[in-house]
């Protein structure tokens, strides 16, 4: 187990260094060079030649190219990204600052949209009606057919303005967390209510259910104790692009009801071209989905036991 | 199964029947149409009594027990009819009714046992759970009882394997499992739908025993579906012939098999091959030869078509911490195949009979040892060369459903390899097509349809045209006639030996059916885990079987027991 | 949200349809019955209409019967010609507005009302739909030519290819596609240009998946093996078997992505990265309403509507794409 354990920790390793590499290249050495990309960002002041090469030199953006990367990927290992040039404080402060407030925001709203999801899922399954079942498994596309942006507005529109149930911007406690998390949510849940869906659906097909439908078991037992289980495991595969997309849903999120937050950060550090931030967002968001994935690996034996004995097996 | 007595005619007893079927009409809504599958079925089953409905697909067999139970598909619905059971018309039952029925008075042992457990429940409470639904037991002494059950059902050590999970278990031990489920409640009736199809001829025999004796000891009834004639034949005392979604004939089955009335049964007892061996080619004097593997040579001219040496194949699995793993699927395999002669080469399945058959026409690599074909070495053939070679042996693999490209039109197919080596002009190209297609024994229109619009057979029949198309030597026919009805897997055998007889080709017959095998090949050659056990004339290997696997084999073939009457 | 997450997972499929299963062939006995009509024998003459006839009165009976494709299909039908030919949808200019009509709601004569400039919300529809579809057709080809190509490599070569190239695809999974373009858009310079490529590329790994799950499908498919054994070359078989049975379901994620691109430009845009004003795009249309929330409902409402419509629509069509695809197989 523990070499089992070990060998995803070198996988997601990789990931993190791929994902760093994959950013640097992209962000460093695609058209012109950063300082002259970030210098370009201002338009309003036209920069000084001079200073741009003493910048250049300062970036160490005039040496080699592997000897740049070298040096940034051994700094990124002391978590060093390099500073932010919008207010000259370290890229990680300044991501670590706002942090705080969109995990907040991305684990109220993950908890809604498995909650939403899985209630749909189970409804269009489990209801005899068909009508309300076409009614509810028509949901799900169109959770995902609608731009989160223009969800928040909706949300923000009624009940903000028109029942001023809740403050339309800021981070002051738990009420303004609602609509935010809750625009987060319902695209969430709709992928979510659409993958069950579609498992369970696959699973109710499966022959062992029509055994165990032969041994005389009723549909709850069918469902609760053998179907849902079993549908989960699909759905569980893809959690790490699930939380992913939870962070870039507060990009939108956090933009519209104007909460601070990383993805307020990441908006403000793209038009400005701080590139450090942007670097930093990119390596923490494949960070935050190689954790996700791990934690899944180690929670999937304990519900799949086919993994379980392969997971030994290699341990 | 023989301890029911078995009836002549009806009951002779007042005793009602234990279940009465009248009048099933079943349909399928299909593009929104109904479409009736089951016409009107009638028949009875007595207490104790063990009956099989035989018939091939579309027969309607499978569809008549699920309806018995109430476990139709969701496009499907019973018409009219009734099914009364122990003096219950089952059809009236609730939703909630039928909960109390199914698995307490009416069991089934499905068709997949790899497929018909929950994979994510360990075996033991799979089982107890038949009898914690009907709150027969309380959980506990279930999971006791559950325990007791496994054992009878032949799973040794069932303490401890009763904790274990289902993909820890061969699919014969999981259809162990599911009859022990099936069995739990002690249903009065259990239906059994065609559930060794999916084993080895080894396991089924074992499998069919276990059901006999525990049912037998239980005086529980058995409604056995299968496509086989001769498991009926050794299973039922009633036999119920069904096609096209009605009973053709139904009676004792020794009178079935011995005297059929209908036309139908008839065909079909012809057709299937353990009840009536015939020879579908004549024996070739020259390769009767010592049982050595190696036929006597009739001169030097004979030198034989291919020759294999020392094959070995070995596969890599993805490594554990004990390092990397293989699997050696085929070791020190040698074997000849002369001109116009078949040879079969029999195994179960993982025996290494298809690796052989891909290393001798070059899919795969072999890890060691040689082919030859007419003198040139194919181990070391490689890009033109080899490609040149592979119009002299081509293959028919298993499925028709799968060996023919969905877009490909019936004539494309055929054409393809012709095609592919540049032969003829296009108008050329059309006339050889459409001579296959005639030697196939198909209608010249069936060119411009697509696969999809073929039944199996002719799907097949399609297969064979296209490994004919560059007149090739040598044809593999890997497992060629297994997925068919055996009507159509009669016929198509018949082709093979026309064909074979016309061109002079010679054959590697792959196989797991000794009963077709007999009827087809010259010699044979048997496989298990990956090795040669024995090889010779096919009459010599059959009736005079020199290792203990292939009397094994051979005692297993169904329909065996009633011809030995 | 994600693509790939709307898809069956490519990999068991793959695995399934490589091994033939004589158990679960017989599964298909009740329904076979139904089905088909020709007798067991082998040979049954039936007299059929041209086969190809038959299969369009087929398609054409499948689509009468889903009410919802067609809507779908209508739907992107007069999208495109408002883009191609706006001028027969509105006579409203789409940029100068009338200083006295401003803020009017939705009424008979300005459909969806008009925004603070007085400028019919419409017609700035309507003539932003030619912005927003080219850009999104770019994003898609973007993925579609680059993502096929690198897929199929992978899944035609194997070997260390595969690997190499799949290894990079799942690192740019890892990222999550609005962050990986909005990471692009630092580079590449803000517009509806860059906008579009940025959402291709995010794409790209999507489009490598697929089309590399199915060419090793198809690749390892029987009727491939037999093919490969009566000697056609591996040209031949890429291009007459490989490509034309890959083609569905990369068709079907292409109609997919095409309303995911949609969702991601109009997305950027109304962060505010797209064409600067007074261009119109959906997106950006929606942003401009933000400010009067409280007064016009419609400015966001409406163009909101249109996005969501056309969304839904194309995910419609991906779906007739992929069905057939996997009933046929």
């Amino acid at each position: 187990m523990i070499r089992y354990v070990g060998r995803r920790l070198l996988q997601g390793a990789f990931v993190l260094w791929a994902a760093y590499t994959v950013s640097f290249l992209i962000l460093y050495l695609l058209p012109g060079d950063a300082v002259s990309i970030m210098a370009s960002g201002d338009e309003q002041n036209a920069v000084d030649p001079a200073l741009v090469a003493k910048l250049r030199s300062e970036y160490g953006l005039d040496r080699p190219l592997h000897e740049q990367y070298v040096i940034a990927l051994f700094k990124a290992l002391q978590l060093d990204f390099g500073v932010s040039i919008k207010n000259g404080v370290a890229a990680t402060q300044a991501v670590g600052e706002v942090l705080p407030e969109t995990i907040k925001l991305a684990a109220a709203g993950f908890a809604l949209a498995v909650l939403l999801g899985s209630a749909l899922a189970i409804a269009a399954s489990f209801s005899r009606n068909r009508w309300v079942r076409q009614l509810v498994a028509a949901l799900p596309p169109l959770g995902i057919a609608v731009p989160t942006f223009w969800i928040g507005l909706l949300l923000l529109q009624f009940f903000s303005f028109r029942l001023r149930l809740f403050p339309a911007l800021g981070n002051d406690g738990a009420q303004s967390l609602v609509l935010p998390a809750l625009t987060l949510a319902i695209p969430t849940s709709a992928v979510i209510a659409q993958l069950l869906t579609r498992s369970l659906h696959q699973t109710l097909g499966e022959p062992y259910i029509e055994q165990i439908r032969a041994k005389g078991a009723s549909d709850a037992l069918i469902h609760f104790g053998h179907a849902l289980r079993n549908a989960a495991i699909p759905t569980l595969t893809m959690l790490g692009i699930l939380v992913g997309n939870l962070l870039a849903g507060a990009v939108v999120s956090e933009t519209v009801f104007s909460r601070t937050g990383i993805g307020r950060l990441t908006v403000t550090a793209v038009n400005s071209r701080d590139i450090p931030v942007v670097q930093t967002l990119v390596v923490l968001a494949a960070a935050i989905f190689v954790i996700t994935s791990l934690v899944v690996d180690l929670i999937y034996p304990l519900v799949d036991p086919r993994i379980n004995t392969a997971a030994r097996a290699t341990a | 199964m023989t301890a029911a007595p078995v009836q002549d005619g009806p009951p002779t007893g007042a005793a009602e029947p234990l279940l009465k079927v009248e009048g099933l009409r079943v349909s399928y809504l299909v593009d929104g149409a109904a479409r009736e599958a089951v016409h009107g079925v009638s028949f009875e089953i007595n207490a104790g009594e063990v009956v099989a409905i035989v018939g091939e697909s579309g027969s309607g067999k499978t569809t008549t027990a699920h309806a018995i139970i109430n476990l139709l598909p969701g496009n499907a619905r019973t018409e009219s009819g009734s099914v009364v059971f122990a003096g219950a018309d089952l059809s009236r039952l609730t939703r909630k009714e039928w909960q109390g029925v199914r698995g307490k008075d009416i069991g089934l042992i499905p068709q997949d046992p790899t497929a018909s457990l929950d994979p994510l429940q360990k075996v033991g409470p799979q089982v107890a759970e038949a009898l914690t639904i009907h709150r027969l037991q309380p959980k506990k002494a279930a999971r006791r009882d559950a325990v007791r059950l496994l054992a009878e059902s032949g799973i040794h050590d069932a303490e401890s394997r009763a904790r274990q999970y289902p993909h820890q278990f061969s699919g014969g031990m999981r259809q162990r499992v599911l009859i022990a489920t099936a069995l739990a409640a002690r249903p009065r009736l259990v239906i059994a739908d065609e559930p060794t199809s999916a084993l080895d001829v080894t396991v089924q025999r074992q499998i069919l025993d276990n059901i006999a004796a525990l049912t037998a000891e239980r005086g529980t009834a058995v409604l056995l579906i299968t496509h086989d004639l001769g498991v009926a034949a050794d299973r039922a005392d009633r036999i119920i012939v069904m096609r096209r979604g009605e009973i053709v004939e139904q009676g004792p089955a020794p009178e079935v098999l011995g005297s059929p009335r209908h036309a139908y049964t008839r065909q079909l007892i012809a057709a299937a091959p353990g009840l009536s061996p015939k020879r579908l080619r004549p024996v070739v004097a020259a390769v009767a030869g010592p049982a050595t593997g190696a036929p006597a040579g009739s001169g030097p001219a004979a030198r034989p078509l291919v020759e294999a040496q020392n094959l070995r194949k070995v596969f890599h699995l993805p490594r554990t911490a004990n390092g990397p793993r293989t699997l050696t699927a085929v070791n020190d395999v040698s074997l000849e195949i002369l001109r116009g002669e078949t040879l079969a080469l029999v195994g179960e399945s993982g025996s290494g009979k298809s690796t052989v058959a891909r290393l001798l026409l070059r899919l795969d690599k072999p890890t060691g040892g040689s082919v030859t074909f007419d003198g040139e070495d194919l181990t070391a053939a490689r890009g033109e060369r080899l490609r040149q070679l592979r119009r002299r042996f081509q293959v028919v693999f298993q499925s028709p459903y799968a060996s023919l490209d969905p877009r490909f039109t019936v004539a494309d197919s055929v054409a393809e390899p012709l095609r592919a080596f540049g032969e003829g002009t296009p108008s050329e190209r059309r006339a050889r097509v459409a001579a296959l297609l005639d030697a196939v024994h198909l209608p010249a229109d069936y060119g411009r349809r697509h696969p999809a619009e073929l039944s199996g057979g002719q799907r097949q029949r399609v297969a064979i045209a296209r490994a004919l198309a560059l007149r090739p030597e040598l044809v593999v026919l890997d497992e060629a006639v297994s997925a068919l009805d055996v009507s159509v897997q009669a016929q198509i055998l018949a082709l093979l030996a026309e064909l074979q007889a016309q061109d002079g080709l010679s054959y590697l017959f792959i196989s797991h059916d000794l009963a077709v095998v007999q009827q087809i090949s010259d010699r044979v050659a048997v496989m298990r885990g990956g090795e040669l056990l024995e090889a010779g004339a096919t009459e010599s290997v059959l009736e005079r079987p020199e290792h203990g696997y292939t009397q094994e084999l051979i005692s297993a073939v169904p329909g065996r027991r009633k011809l030995q009457v | 949200m994600s693509q790939q997450l709307l898809r069956d997972s490519p990999g068991p499929a793959a695995d399934a349809a490589g091994a033939p299963d004589p158990g679960r062939e017989k599964a298909g006995d009740p329904a076979a019955g139904a089905v088909q009509t020709s007798a067991p024998a082998a040979v049954g003459l039936e007299p059929a209409a041209h086969p190809a006839v038959a299969r369009l009165a087929r398609t054409a009976r499948a689509l009468l019967k889903s009410p919802g494709l067609v809507l779908a299909v209508l739907v992107i039908a007069v999208v495109i010609l408002w883009a191609v030919i706006p001028g027969a949808f509105t006579h409203w200019p789409p940029d100068t507005g009338v200083p006295s009509a401003r803020l009017k709601p939705p009424s008979a004569e300005h459909w969806f009302g008009t925004d603070s400039l007085g400028r019919d919300l419409f017609s700035r529809v309507v003539h932003g739909s030619a912005t927003s579809l080219a850009a999104t057709a770019v994003a898609v080809a973007v993925g579609l030519v680059a993502g096929s190509l690198l897929g199929l490599l992978a899944g035609f070569l194997r070997g260390w290819v595969d690997d190499a190239i799949m290894r990079v695809m799942d690192v740019l999974l890892a990222i999550p596609s609005l962050l990986l373009s909005l990471a692009l858009i630092t580079v590449l310079g803000f517009g509806t240009v860059n906008i579009a490529i940025a959402v291709g590329i995010a794409s790209v790994a999507n489009f490598a998946r697929i089309m590399r799950a199915e060419s090793l499908r198809v690749g390892s498919a029987v009727y491939v093996e037999a093919a490969r054994s009566s000697g056609v070359r591996w040209h031949g078989i890429l291009l007459r078997h490989v490509l034309p049975n890959a083609a569905g379901p990369v068709l079907a994620l292409s109609a997919l992505e095409f309303g995911m691109a949609v969702l991601s430009i109009s997305s950027l845009s109304f962060l505010g990265f797209g064409a600067p004003p007074p261009a119109a795009e959906w997106g950006s249309l929606v942003a401009g309403g933000r400010d009067y929330l409280v007064a016009a409902w419609w400015l966001v409402t409406l163009p909101g509507l249109v996005i969501a419509a056309v969304v839904l629509a194309t995910n419609r069509i991906s779906h007739a794409f992929q069905d057939p695809e996997r009933n046929r197989t």
